[in-house]
């Protein structure tokens, strides 16, 4: 197939847009930033596309909560569109705000299956307020627990940034997190920050946002869609990285390859 | 019908609000205040069931995993008495106040075809029956709510509408004027809030009869808004005659003579290599950056309405200087954000506040939070900043935002043409920021919380972002000709700015309200937030219009320009004001203006020499000006835009402090912008001249240090003062003027635009509401560098990097306690205060760029407050390394044998770089004659050690307590 489509989606107040569709450019797919408001007039254009991105930022402010009114107007007008997405052979990435848009809508945790339960059973895990209780802007590390996620593919661990304040998963299902890791669910896990060999390491929190089994992301079963509180799109050069000038780091950044990966996926 | 939807915590789920008020209450001495249990709010009307707002609380309003909620109908006279256990504390937001997830909720809420015709949010607070009275009370008015804009209600909502607004009839209002005597104009000049001074009103007067008639209530105010200070700059941009020591000088324009004479002589010089594009003529300066693009930056102040309500009035201060560049040339596209705070210590026990003034922690608190929040949602890093913390800033606390943005170079000329449509676009006309031009040039007393209100704003993010979207896709289609922000003065200002050499007509009844009631003038000087205002040629209208509508905007035709050279302003058919252009902008009297400045009595430096310095090296570390500054950095999205190359924090722990911002603001180029500042108000109270010098020299430093090209940064002034009617306040403003013009000629740096907030003092009243002091901020010039650096991979951090590697200290030191941050934490008193090298500097900072660009520096941090102590510290415990220095060479090159002179004194134009043994050689030989020391090296241990002449010991400390030394004083939840 020839360079994938990619729809960068964004309502009033996503921010994340520019440098969302760039990563995708850069890696050879051709993405357009389309607005919410054109998908609502014409629902079907979505399938014009083969990789539905959801980018970061602040959806209609985040005023009722993060994602909230995004996720309503996806379920309200969006159900049979996105529906015929998520059967067909797609990717569905969703970042920062973008995850908890797809989590709060029922595009995840499950992919399809969760979006058409969403119709008639309340959510059973959600995204909500950081453990501090603030929007938290630092970098963390992140180990790859669902290798087969298209995104994620032959990625370990790697350093992205984060930029939320509620981006704590949690659930009352307390079977729940052991389900996902036996399905490969649990995308990516917080992990510690790798020592320079100097006498002193960051001091913050491996963890932090005290996410449910340190979860930074979520897959779902098919591997085909991944959400994640951290942003790979804001390490596209090696001179984002906030140890480059330590670690002599030049050229790109690492979290090119989650992009990359999606659009290899056509190829 | 009105119904309540109340939200708590799901069970499992922290309470973290009602855990922050019985934290605040234990700060506040409220200790009968140990439980409280916090809730939020919808307040829901309209022809809804019980079912319904079930329906939709569970579709919408509350997180089915995270919160659980009850639902109930509010009244306006609750039949039940409250309830018996404790009481129950409601906050609402004033009828009219901006309550953005309130008018979400209402839009989404009718998306899903729910029938609500209102939404407001509210919270709750519910105290257990073991809270004293006098604490619930305590706590409320001081915790819980702010009058500026919320109202409170005791143990039950009564409520009978959510309704806002009224009826407006039109009354055409005259004022009897003409037959006004000099008392009489001065009465009605305060009376009517136009705090226009006499020589102003009389020549007002003798305009209206001259036309024969008497002003209406919309001419009068169009001219007292635009010559507010807030406006006009009437008193620095006026005619000043000011004497020092050494004689006496006549301005006519005191700015023109000095900040912006110095950027024409360095554009002169420069001649065909002159890199300035536009100065101090369009809403931000602009200057050449890329083949494609010029880089604008634009600082502005918020300080009256952040006094009063903190998160508001910081926010709509960022909302305000991000449209300064939107509204520059054709539309430039805001890429970082500034910030620079001034508070009173947050230590001020709550006793010792005067009446009316806030908490300075809240303030604190509330302003970062303002910012965050408004930075944060449109998707602009914040990059730099930097707080300052005075007892003046009591009462006084200053506010400065910044936005730098890339400007296309084919999109910098505007101008409109007559019969282009002028057209609002963003944000609706409400009540909201009535009078703030005339209430930011006043000065603040204990009822200015009361009476200001109105003044006082909550910004909408979100709705200018969506404004910002749209404009920047019209600009790229050519479908307009000029556009400016709608800041102060709101409509009034903006058209009468834009129509200036034109003329302009306007149809106030056209303008989009928020709620009805508005009269004709309230319309045109509102200054509600997010508006900008356009010059759309009538043939490109419907094609704008498509593009605003398309993204939920609101744009519409408000007037027509016209060549009549005279400002008509219309509701409906009527015509309510009529004042020509000429006499706006150019028949302001002028007025002369007394300035003095008297050199304070120099005294010698008092300290005295000790045997180790730790403890004074860690209290400046941990002083509150110097000491970490991550509870707010870390609460700012400094990386979106993927642009952040170096960040606020570096080094080994992430947690180190840079000297400045460098962002890659274009991803297709590596081309780096760098942001910095520089201000020391300490400095001021030694010379406003050489505390202007200084902040410059930081400024540059700073951005130096990471690898900016010393010959291409422009800088910007805010002199923010006292009041300047007294001739010594407005002389130590002239004085640092001076010092503006002399050393930007010097170091060849351009100012490019700046802004001036006077008469920043505070009034304590005593009972009988006399006035007994009055609290004037020190002086306070923020002087903020925007550089420029050819690839962004030469930058360098200030952490060090790798043991053996060699320490430099360059620039010289001299011994200058003055000001110092050593006085400050020993008490020592006296001595000389910084003072620049106007031809070493520029030299030093020429040598140090070659060497970062041929990549021969590992590190580099600049020597400020605290000076080589603190710097060397700083650098261990971010690279989380040792270092070891030898001072006796320094004593040597200076013949200063005082070691706290040594360590601490904060000359201007030093820095300590970090060199790799192999790379000495290249670096040694480009500093020649220049002074530049080879102090000692880095460590692979974690101890700091300096010693002195025969091998003393002065300073040993391990790199983890002064660490957390810096760390402590500001970490805050």
């Amino acid at each position: 197939m020839a360079k994938p489509r990619v729809c960068v989606l964004r309502a009033p107040g996503t921010n994340c847009d520019v440098e969302t569709a760039f990563a995708f450019e850069s890696c050879g797919g051709t993405p357009e930033s389309v607005h919410l408001f054109r998908l609502l007039e014409q629902p079907q254009r979505l399938q014009e596309f083969q990789i539905l991105c959801v980018p970061g930022g602040f959806s209609y402010g985040d005023d009722i909560g993060a994602g909230v009114v995004f996720a309503s107007q996806l379920r309200a007008h969006l159900f049979d569109a996105l529906n015929e997405f998520l059967q067909a052979d797609k990717l569905v990435l969703g970042i920062c705000n973008g995850f908890q848009t797809l989590l709060k809508a029922g595009v995840l945790p499950d992919g399809q299956v969760s979006w058409q339960r969403q119709q008639s059973a309340p959510a059973q895990s959600t995204l909500t307020w950081n453990e501090n209780g603030k929007y938290t802007a630092r970098w963390v590390r992140l180990k790859v627990q669902s290798p087969q996620n298209v995104f994620l593919r032959g990625i370990d661990e790697i350093d992205l940034p984060i930029a939320h304040a509620e981006g704590r998963l949690v659930t009352h299902d307390s079977g729940l997190l052991s389900r996902w890791q036996s399905a490969g669910q649990a995308a990516l896990t917080y992990t510690e920050w790798l020592a320079d060999g100097s006498q002193l390491a960051p001091t913050w929190a491996t963890n932090p946002n005290g996410s449910l089994g340190d979860l930074a992301g979520l897959s779902d079963a098919s591997g085909r869609v991944l959400g994640l509180m951290p942003h790979p799109e804001r390490y596209l050069f090696a001179t984002q990285h906030p140890q480059w000038t330590r670690r002599g780091l030049r050229g790109a950044g690492a979290g090119l390859k989650i992009f990359q990966n999606a659009v290899n996926y056509f190829s | 019908m009105l119904w309540a939807v109340e939200i708590h915590p799901a069970s499992g789920e922290v309470d973290r609000e009602g855990e922050r008020v019985v934290l605040s209450a234990r700060e506040l001495g409220a200790a009968t205040v140990t439980a409280v249990v916090a809730s939020r709010l919808f307040l829901l009307e309209g022809e809804l069931t019980e079912a319904q707002v079930s329906a939709a609380a569970a579709k919408l309003l509350v997180d089915p995993v995270a919160e659980q909620a009850d639902i109930r109908p509010v009244l306006a006279e609750p039949s039940s008495p409250s309830a018996p256990d404790g009481v129950t504390i409601y906050v609402l937001f004033k009828p009219g106040v901006t309550d953005n997830t309130a008018e979400s909720t209402r839009k989404t809420l009718l998306d899903l075809e729910f029938p609500v015709t209102a939404v407001a949010t509210a919270r709750a607070y519910r105290f257990p029956a073991t809270t004293s009275a006098a604490d619930v009370q305590r706590v409320t008015d001081k915790l819980l709510f702010n009058q500026a804009i919320e109202r409170v209600m005791r143990d039950a909502l009564r409520l009978r509408t959510l309704d806002v607004g009224h009826s407006y009839e039109f009354e055409l209002k005259t004022v009897p004027l003409r037959a006004k005597s000099d008392g009489e104009l001065v009465t009605y000049s305060e009376t009517g809030t136009l705090h226009l001074s006499l020589a102003e009103m009389q020549t007002v007067q003798r305009y209206f009869v001259d036309l024969q008639r008497d002003p209406t209530d919309i001419e009068l105010e169009t001219i007292a808004q635009t010559w507010s200070e807030h406006c006009s700059h009437k008193t620095l941009k006026g005619r000043i005659r000011y004497r020092d020591e050494q004689g006496e000088r006549h301005f006519e324009n005191m700015l023109k003579e000095t900040v912006f004479a110095a950027t024409q002589t360095i554009r002169q010089t420069l001649g065909t290599d002159d890199w300035c594009v536009s100065v101090f003529q369009d809403n931000a300066g602009v200057v050449k950056f890329t083949d494609d693009y010029h880089a604008c930056f634009k600082v502005e102040t918020h300080n009256h309405p952040s006094a009063i309500e903190p998160y508001g009035g910081a926010n709509t201060g960022l909302g305000g200087v991000i449209r300064d560049p939107l509204g520059t040339g054709l539309g430039a596209k805001p890429v970082c954000n500034s910030d620079v705070f001034c508070f009173a210590p947050p230590d001020t026990p709550f006793d010792a506040l005067p009446k009316g003034v806030l908490h300075p922690k809240a303030v604190a608190q509330g302003v970062v939070a303002g910012v965050r929040d408004y930075g944060n949602r449109m998707g602009i890093p914040t990059v730099n900043g930097a707080v300052f913390f005075d007892e003046r800033y009591l009462g006084n606390p200053l506010v400065y935002c910044g936005t730098a943005a890339l400007l296309p170079v084919d999109r910098v000329e505007k101008q409109v043409a007559a019969g282009d449509y002028i057209v609002s676009v963003g944000g609706r006309t409400g009540l909201d920021g009535i009078h703030g031009a005339t209430f930011s040039s006043i000065q603040l007393d204990d009822e200015s919380e009361t009476e200001s209100a109105g003044a006082v704003q909550i910004g909408n993010a979100v709705a200018e972002k969506k404004m910002m979207d749209v404009i920047l896709q019209a600009r790229d289609r050519g479908l307009y000709r000029a556009i400016t922000d709608c800041g102060a003065g709101g409509f009034s200002s903006a058209v009468g700015e834009m129509g200036e050499y034109s003329g302009a007509e306007v149809w106030l009844e056209k303008c989009p309200l928020k709620y009805p009631g508005l009269s004709y003038t309230e319309i045109w000087i509102s200054e509600a937030q997010e508006r900008m205002v356009l010059a759309v040629p009538p043939e490109n209208w419907k094609e704008f219009e498509q593009i605003c509508a398309a993204e939920g905007v609101e744009a519409t035709v408000i007037g027509q320009f016209t060549d009549t050279q005279q400002l008509v302003l219309k509701y409906g058919s009527q015509q309510v004001g009529e004042v020509a252009m000429a006499f706006l902008h150019d028949g302001r009297p002028p007025v002369i203006r007394e300035a003095n400045y008297q050199p304070p009595e120099a005294a010698p430096f008092s300290g005295a020499p000790q045997s180790r310095y730790d403890d004074v090296l860690s209290a400046i570390l941990a002083s509150p000006n110097v000491c970490s500054k991550h509870w707010i950095i870390r609460q700012y999205d400094h990386e979106v835009q993927a642009g952040s190359v170096v960040k606020p924090l570096v080094g080994a722990g992430c947690d180190g402090p840079s000297d400045a911002a460098v962002v890659r603001p274009l991803l297709t180029s590596s081309r780096g912008l760098v942001l910095s500042n520089g201000m020391n108000p300490r400095y001021g109270d030694f010379d406003p001249y050489w505390m202007a010098a200084s902040a410059i020299d930081e400024a540059v430093r700073n951005a130096v240090a990471v690898g900016a090209d010393p010959s291409r940064i422009a800088i910007l002034d805010n002199f923010c003062w006292g009041n300047t009617d007294r001739p010594e306040t407005l002389g130590s403003l002239v004085r640092a003027a001076l010092g503006c013009h002399d050393i930007a000629i010097a170091y060849g740096l351009p100012f490019i635009s700046g802004k001036d907030s006077l008469n920043n003092e505070f009034a304590v009243k005593n009972a009988q509401g006399e006035v007994t002091s009055r609290v004037a901020i020190p002086p306070s010039l923020l002087i903020s560098a925007m550089g420029q650096m050819e690839h962004v991979e030469q930058a360098v951090t200030m952490d060090l990097k790798r043991p053996e590697n060699m320490i430099y200290l360059v620039g010289a030191t001299h011994p200058e306690m003055g000001g110092s941050h050593f006085n400050l934490v020993t008490g020592a008193t006296g001595g000389t205060v910084p003072q620049v090298k106007t031809a070493l500097a520029p030299q030093i900072f020429k040598a140090l760029h070659q060497a970062i660009s041929q990549g021969l520096v590992s590190s580099c941090h600049d020597l400020s407050e605290g000076g080589l102590a603190v710097a060397a510290a700083e650098m261990a415990f971010a690279g989380g390394y040792g270092m070891e220095l030898d001072l006796p060479l320094m004593m040597e090159a200076t013949g200063l044998d005082i070691p706290e002179v040594l360590l601490f004194s904060e000359s201007n134009t030093r820095f300590l770089v970090e060199v790799a043994p192999e790379q000495t050689r290249s670096f040694e030989a480009l500093w020649q004659d220049l002074p530049c020391l080879p102090l000692g090296e880095v460590t692979a241990h974690d101890r700091l050690k300096v010693f002195g002449t025969d091998g003393n010991t002065l300073i040993d400390s391990s790199i983890r307590d002064l660490k957390a030394a810096w760390q402590g004083t500001l970490d805050w939840q």
